[in-house]
Order: structure tokens, then sequence, then C-alpha cells
């Protein structure tokens, strides 16, 4: 019988020629990720010490501090500190801080590559699927079991197949494509499961728009969200310096899925999650609430062509009076290349206020946290109660483009009307 | 011992893990941060509950960030067991990994807030002592029971390094 990607990369990772979803395997993993909120110092220092334990390979160990960087006061200050002595420490030479959310810089700086199994402490570990790698989060203590023996246990998943054919019109986005999935998939549908993007709609993306889908893969519960290995993954890996060719995996004609999904690029519009599930998703031309402030960044919203669909929303316009848009590119090169070519000039230019790349408001940390009673629309990837700030807020998920052609009228505004 | 008794704190579907372990709180020490543990929407959890107390939702509990705080603030308050229709997965592993035991159940809409109910995990067999019903639960697969029986993954790790030193 054929096989899935996801089964492809499982079994090679534990060494086995076949294997079928629901089996359970132990899988080498190929890279280990921490970021500084549930890295080290949540029960792996210490559970370490206490057992004089060793990584069992610290070249395959990234480290990367980015929810409390820059930090808002001592006690982050210090997990950052923390985090980064650890580092040093066990001899992690692949430690990275102040740059921006993890994801982003796993895959920018070749931590994640095509048909590896990779696991990090961040349930969005699941973006490097973009690449081709099976990735997935887990937890501090199952982190602890991957740093001393270099494997784990999984339950080879299902896969969910979703083709989406033809092409994006403008003003349209990846984060209208993921949102749309969920839609359909339901928070917790594709829980266990793998889910494959496939067709033209997704083929036709730069890598910066695919990594948008495969990171919120876990917003349907999924445990990987994979994408073949093309053209543009092979362009992308050059042009951050990955010189090494992969084997272009793919599914198997005769591969089994739990379901197969089909949808079409070019019928779809703009789309929003409305508070307080991700899955609560509505046409933007449906969606009527006033705004107090725009968010663009995040591991989800935050990448080149994020930035610079917001910058031709706003050119021309100013922000409304009122509102505040904030924008953190997901990371620093992003930062710099956005620089470089006048993005971040016009976006201050219509009023746009930008921060450094960090995850801060986008899990309601620091840098743009919202108050009681608050609306924000928001390029990232949750809208949970009080995941930006007071429990009393509300979070409405879009597009970049979304987000800033709302931060122009004040409210949830159809990014095509400024097009 | 397979039999768990206690009184019920009962929630819906959907019981993210930010709302378990609210971000803001995660600077903070486990046991500092388990006084806020559930307080988006219940503001008495995490002062009120009482070890031995049995957690209780309906479907997809512990979705979202894979943070680990979730199931330790539980785990601090004295949370031992929790029965849901279904969980996430992340929080699922993380849930035995600590030593809590997570038991499925399809029945638990039937469950109230402050219900007595008994589990006999063993057998799958959930009473609800105060309205005199029955309900069936999932017996838990052999390689997680396993893990439990050891206490979590830490024993488990513990003996791992013993054998792997005498090779
Ligand atoms: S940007 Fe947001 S979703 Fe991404 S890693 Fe940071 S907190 Fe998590």
């Amino acid at each position: 019988m054929g096989m899935t990607m996801s089964e492809k990369i499982v079994a090679r990772s534990a060494g086995l020629t076949q294997v079928e979803a629901g089996q359970i395997v132990m899988a080498k993993v190929d890279k280990a990720m921490m970021d500084d909120l549930l890295g080290p110092r949540v029960e792996i220092a210490e559970q370490m010490e206490r057992m004089g334990a060793k990584i069992w390979d610290v070249n395959k160990v990234v480290i990367i501090s980015d929810h409390y960087t820059p930090p808002a006061n001592a006690a982050q200050a210090d997990i950052v500190k923390f985090t980064r002595e650890w580092a040093k420490e066990k001899g992690v030479e692949n430690y990275y801080e102040y740059i921006g959310p993890c994801h982003q810089i796993m895959i920018e700086k070749g931590h994640a590559l095509p048909g590896e199994v990779i696991v990090g402490t961040d349930s969005h570990s699941c973006s490097y699927g973009a690449v081709g790698s099976f990735a997935t989060g887990i937890g501090s203590t199952e982190m602890l079991g991957v740093l001393m023996m270099g494997e784990i246990w999984l339950k080879v998943p299902e896969t969910i197949r979703v083709e989406w054919s033809g092409k994006l019109n403008a003003g349209v986005m990846a984060k209208d494509i993921s949102l749309r999935t969920i839609k359909q998939i339901g928070h917790a549908g594709a829980t266990y499961q793998t889910v494959e993007y496939v067709g033209s709609g997704i083929s036709e993306l730069p890598m910066d728009e695919r990594i948008c889908i495969a990171n919120m893969a876990v917003e349907m519960g999924a445990k990987a969200g994979l994408m073949e290995y093309d053209e543009e993954t092979a362009a992308y890996l050059r042009s951050i310096g990955v010189e090494k060719e992969f084997t272009r995996i793919s599914s198997d004609p005769d591969a089994r899925y739990s379901s197969v999904l089909q949808f079409d690029a070019s019928a779809l519009v703009p789309q929003i999650a409305c508070p307080h599930e991700v899955d609560n998703v509505f046409d933007v031309t449906d969606v009527k609430s006033k705004i107090d402030q725009a968010y663009v960044g995040s591991c989800t919203g935050g990448r080149y062509t994020d930035l610079k669909m917001a910058a031709q929303i706003l050119k021309g316009h100013k922000v409304a009076s009122g509102v505040r848009l904030l924008v953190s590119p997901a990371s620093s090169s992003v930062y710099e290349r956005c620089l470089r070519e006048g993005i971040l000039g016009d976006l201050a230019a219509a009023g746009a206020i930008i921060l450094p790349a960090t995850c801060g408001a986008c899990l309601g940390l620091h840098s743009g946290t919202i108050g009681e009673g608050e609306v924000c629309i928001s390029s990232t990837n949750r809208n949970f109660i009080g995941r930006m700030g007071s429990k009393k807020s509300f979070v409405y998920l879009g597009s970049p483009a979304a987000a800033a052609a709302s931060a122009i009228t004040g409210q949830i505004t159809d990014p095509r009307e400024f097009l | 011992m397979s039999l768990i008794e206690g009184k019920v704190w009962k929630y819906g579907d959907n019981i993210n893990t930010d709302i378990i372990s609210p971000a803001i709180y995660m600077e903070r020490s486990v046991a500092e941060a388990a006084k806020y543990t559930m307080s988006p929407i219940d503001e008495t959890f995490g002062t009120e509950y009482k070890p031995g107390d049995i957690f209780v939702a309906e479907r997809n509990l512990g979705s979202g960030s894979s943070r680990e705080t979730a199931p330790l603030v539980l785990k601090e308050l004295g949370v031992k067991t929790i029965v849901a229709k279904s969980y996430a997965r992340i929080f699922y592993r993380n849930c035995i990994n600590v030593g809590i035991l997570t038991i499925e159940c399809a029945e638990t809409d039937k469950i109230h807030k402050d219900d007595i109910i008994a589990i006999d995990y063993e057998k799958g067999i959930i009473t609800n002592k105060t309205r005199g019903e029955q309900y069936t639960a999932q017996q838990i697969p052999p390689h997680i029971a396993k893990l439990v029986n050891l206490g979590g993954l830490i024993p488990y790790l513990e003996h791992w390094q013993e054998e792997h030193a005498a090779k």
C-alpha cells in the first residue's frame, strides 16, 4: 500500500520501510527546538541537573529567546538570561535572541529541512511543514526525554488531504486559505492527524506565505501540517544558503487518507475569525465591528509578503484617529529587508508604529497588549479569550491586508476596497 | 488502586491552555501562577479547588499552546485525575508526562459541578453518586498505562538512564 508524506518521513526516522497510521513507533529526532517561555526553565534544566543527564547531540538542539524579548520587566529579563546561560553551559551553539519568533528563525537559519523530524516546545512548530519537515509541538517534560534519548514515541498520524486548486485573487492571502480550511475542519477536526496541503493554490505561493498556512495546522488540533518539496522550496533554501539537494517527498497515489477536502482558491474572499475561537470564521463582508488596534506581526503574519501587502494597502492613507496600527516584523532579517525596500517607511508614513521582531503582543506579554473592552484585528494565529491582554478584550483574526484596511477605517474592512 | 472518588469541577468544550494557564502569569513560579488557573473563565478555581477534586470538561480539552505550565498548575493545585470527552494531543501527552491521569468519557455532559463521582479506570466505569448514574470510560492504551504506572515520564527516564548506564 502507498504511504502519505508524513508516513514516509516517520518511517525513515523510525528505521522502518513501511508504517501505517495508528502504529506507535520510536522516531529519531533530527532537531529539537526550545524557546524561552517553555524551554529549559520549565522542568528541563532542573530535572537534567538532578538526574545528571546529558544532551544526546548538542548540534541538533536550537534555543531561541523570543517571547520575552525585549523583556518588559525584571522577571522576563531573568528568564532570558537564564535561557542564554543554560544554552552556553550546555554547549548549544545554535542560540538566538531578540531576532524574532522562534519558528521564523528556525526556518530562516536553515535549521528546519525537508524530510526531517523536528520537535519544539512551542505548538506552532508545525510551521516547518512548509519546507517539508514533519514537525510538531511537545511539552517541556517530553522535551527533556528527547534531549536525553534523541527519540520520541509517536503514533503515526492519519492524514487529511487538503487540495486548493486555482489561484488567489488580489487582496486575498495565505491567511485566508488557512482560516477557510480551519472553518471547514473545525478546531479539533484534525486532532492527532497530519494535514497535507497540495494543489496550485499552494504551489503558486511564495515560501513566506506557505509558512502561514502550515503554522496554523495546530489550530485544527493537527500534529503536523505538510507541504511538498518543490522548485519554490529549493529556491528558498538556496536563498538562505542551504546548498544541499533534497529528495522530493510526496504522497503515493494510492496512499490512504482519513478525508480529502477540495477548495477553490480563485473563489476565496478575505476571511475573519471572530472571538474567541479560530474556527469561528466568516467572510469579511459579513463581519462588523469597530476596532481599537490593528496588529501585523508574529510567526503567522509578519513576513515580507505580509508587510509589503499592508504597506500597499496603506499607501496614500492614514491610520484612523483613535486607532493604532502596530507592526512587528517576523524577524530582524524581515525587518532589515523591509527597511531597505522602503516598506517600513511607507508603513510609518501612514501612522504605523514599528516594533522590533518579537512574540510580544501575539500572546499578550508586552509591546501592544489590549485592555478591557478593546478590540484588535490581528494577523496572528489565536483569538482565544484573553490571548492578547484583558480577558474582557476581543481579537479578530484576519490577513495583514485586512488588518491594514481596518486600521484605515477604524472598523473591520474588506482589504479589496483599498486595491 | 484503580478507584478514584471526588467532587467535580465542571467545564465545557474547548478549554484551551491560554485559559488554564494565562501567559501573563507564566513568568511567575508555578506555585504563584497556580492561583490564576482557569481565571479567564473562573476566578474561584485557583483558590477554592481542593486536592482530590476531579476536573471534568467536555470536548477538545487543552487545545492551543503546548505550555506544560497548564498541567503543572493543575498538578500544583492537586489535580490528579481529569475526565473529558476528548483532548488536544499535546495537552494529553503533557498530562501523562507530569503524572496526571487523563480519562476519556463520551458522557461528561451528564456530569455537573459538585457531583461526586467515582472512577474505576481499570474497568473503565464512572459512577455518578450524586445522580445515581453510570458511564463508560475508555480504557487507557498499554503504552500510556506503562507511563502512568511509573508515575510519569521522569521516573521512566530515570529507568532508561539506569539501563543505558548498565550497557
Ligand atoms: S509569534 Fe505568537 S504564535 Fe508565534 S511563537 Fe510567538 S507567541 Fe507563539
